[in-house]
């Protein structure tokens, strides 16, 4: 094994540290570290957080750390902010608010840039959450970049999904589109002290009861009739039951944190009966599979399309002789009667 | 090693002056010019800032002090980054240092010192040579 994998089994943080680089930069001994590290994985309760910016995720990990730790528990959070399209760069400013947490060893915070990936996370933070797991702390906590409607790769990831919402933030067809309030197990509006906040919480409400699999058929109220509506989904044993809860937050002075807490606990327990674990991993692990199949088979695909062959087709598609789809059959054919056979 | 990567550098605020424009001057330049720069705000004590060097893995922790407490701080925090396993990683300054108390810097470890004039330019080049001069000591 690794002497890195055996030094993180041993509780060493900067060999953690050391090894969680060198899986993001996908560097020598990076497979070699995790797949000594991966039996050791499967503890933790993986706890995503996500929402639009400014809406609190920092000081709310900052509190829900803080909360845990008084229940004895060890805690890894990974903190993903933007990296700038342009040169690359990123600021990593989650730290500015978990200054409470700092020189507790049972704590341990590590900020990771998204590097070009869309979807709320980096490229690497499912392997870099591996790893925290088998470290051995007993929950991560995952926060995600400030997410608009879109980003919802966490829910591919994560066990129990935090969506943080504040007051004011938009109307309540917002709270109808699609998206990222699909995803939540909890949803916490937090700055529950601001304006707005009854506006908010209704919206929310409405929309969980709209969308919600326990009703097939909702009869609502519209003009004084009876209207129904049916439930776009329907439970099965696929699709655990859970109504996700509302959770009203004021992270800067730790309120609503224990109700939060209570909210996360009563999730965890919920994925524990019947198995529903074992089928969430599941299906996490298919579609990561598909992910990882698409990306090695791309790789090794453009290992045999030269740069010149390329740019051929690019210029054809400029003339507007080929439309992109046929370029790329194109280069499919190419592959299957040329270079990729040998 | 340093060119398939991004460096990571830690911005940090040492001590209790207010006074943050220049680093987050720094972290956006350091940011423009592809590095990514772990900023952990005001007010951080010594072990504050060890730990976050640690916890992150950054190839370098740059400095920003304007309270004139540098001759308390600094010694303070390459002692507390040596004892966590961190001698191996620089520390750069950036703020007013009266030319006497850099020499003495220089001698206890620390690697550079940006007064008010320097340009970002001179920076980020500083910071390059750095990280690169100690991949090749430390490889993998």
């Amino acid at each position: 094994m690794s002497a890195l994998a055996t030094q993180v089994l041993q509780g060493d943080r900067r060999a953690l540290a050391r090894l969680l680089t060198i899986v993001e930069n996908a560097r020598e001994g990076s497979d070699d570290a995790l797949a000594a590290l991966f039996p050791h994985t499967g503890h933790a309760h993986i706890v995503g957080i996500t929402g639009p910016p400014g809406a609190g995720k920092s000081t709310l990990v900052n509190a829900l750390t803080q909360a845990l730790r008084t229940d004895q528990k060890t805690v890894a959070i990974l903190a993903v902010d933007p990296t700038s399209p342009f040169s690359g760069g990123a600021i990593l400013g989650d730290r500015i608010r978990m200054r409470d947490l700092a020189g507790d060893t049972g704590v341990f915070i590590r900020s990771m840039a998204t590097r070009g990936s869309l979807g709320g996370l980096a490229r690497a933070s499912r392997d870099a959450v591996r790893l925290l797991d088998a470290a051995g702390y007993d929950h991560v906590l995952v926060e995600t970049v400030g997410a608009g409607q879109n980003e919802v790769e966490i829910a591919r990831m994560a066990q129990t999904v935090l969506v943080v919402e504040a007051p004011g933030m938009g109307d309540d067809v917002q709270a109808i589109k699609a998206g990222i309030l699909e995803i939540a197990d909890i949803l916490v509006v937090n700055k529950a002290d601001h304006p707005g906040l009854d506006n908010t919480v209704r919206g929310l409400k409405m929309m969980l009861e709209l969308g919600h699999p326990a009703s097939r058929t909702q009869v609502m109220s519209h003009h004084g009739r009876a209207m129904s509506v049916a439930a776009p989904v329907s439970a099965s044993d696929d699709q655990p039951l859970w109504m996700p809860i509302i959770v009203q937050t004021v992270a800067t002075e730790g309120r609503g944190i224990e109700a939060l807490l209570d909210a996360i606990r009563a999730h965890r327990a919920h994925l524990h009966l019947d198995g529903h674990l074992q089928r969430l991993e599941h299906r996490q692990l298919e579609i990561e599979l598909q992910e990882r199949l698409r990306d090695a088979l791309l790789a090794r695909l453009l290992e045999h399309v030269s740069a010149q062959d390329m740019s051929v087709l690019i210029e054809r598609i400029q003339q507007r002789r080929l439309t992109p789809n046929q370029a790329v059959e194109t280069m499919l054919a190419g592959l299957r009667f040329g270079q990729f056979e040998d | 090693m340093s060119s398939d990567r991004p460096i990571r550098v830690l911005i940090g605020k040492p001590g209790l002056d207010g006074h943050d424009r220049g680093a987050k001057v720094i972290a956006r330049a350091l940011r423009d010019a592809g590095m990514e720069v772990v900023y952990t705000g005001l007010r951080q004590t010594p072990e504050m800032i060890a730990e976050a060097a640690l916890q992150e893995d950054v190839d370098i922790v740059g400095l920003s002090i304007l309270s004139g407490a540098h001759m308390a701080l600094v010694p303070r925090i390459r002692e507390v980054m040596d004892s966590s396993g961190l001698k191996d990683v620089p520390l750069i300054i950036g703020g007013i240092i009266p030319d006497a108390d850099k020499q003495v810097l220089e001698t206890i470890g620390v690697s550079g010192i940006f007064g008010p004039g320097a340009n970002t330019e001179e920076i980020t080049g500083f910071i390059r040579s750095l990280v690169a001069a100690r991949d090749q000591d430390r490889p993998a």
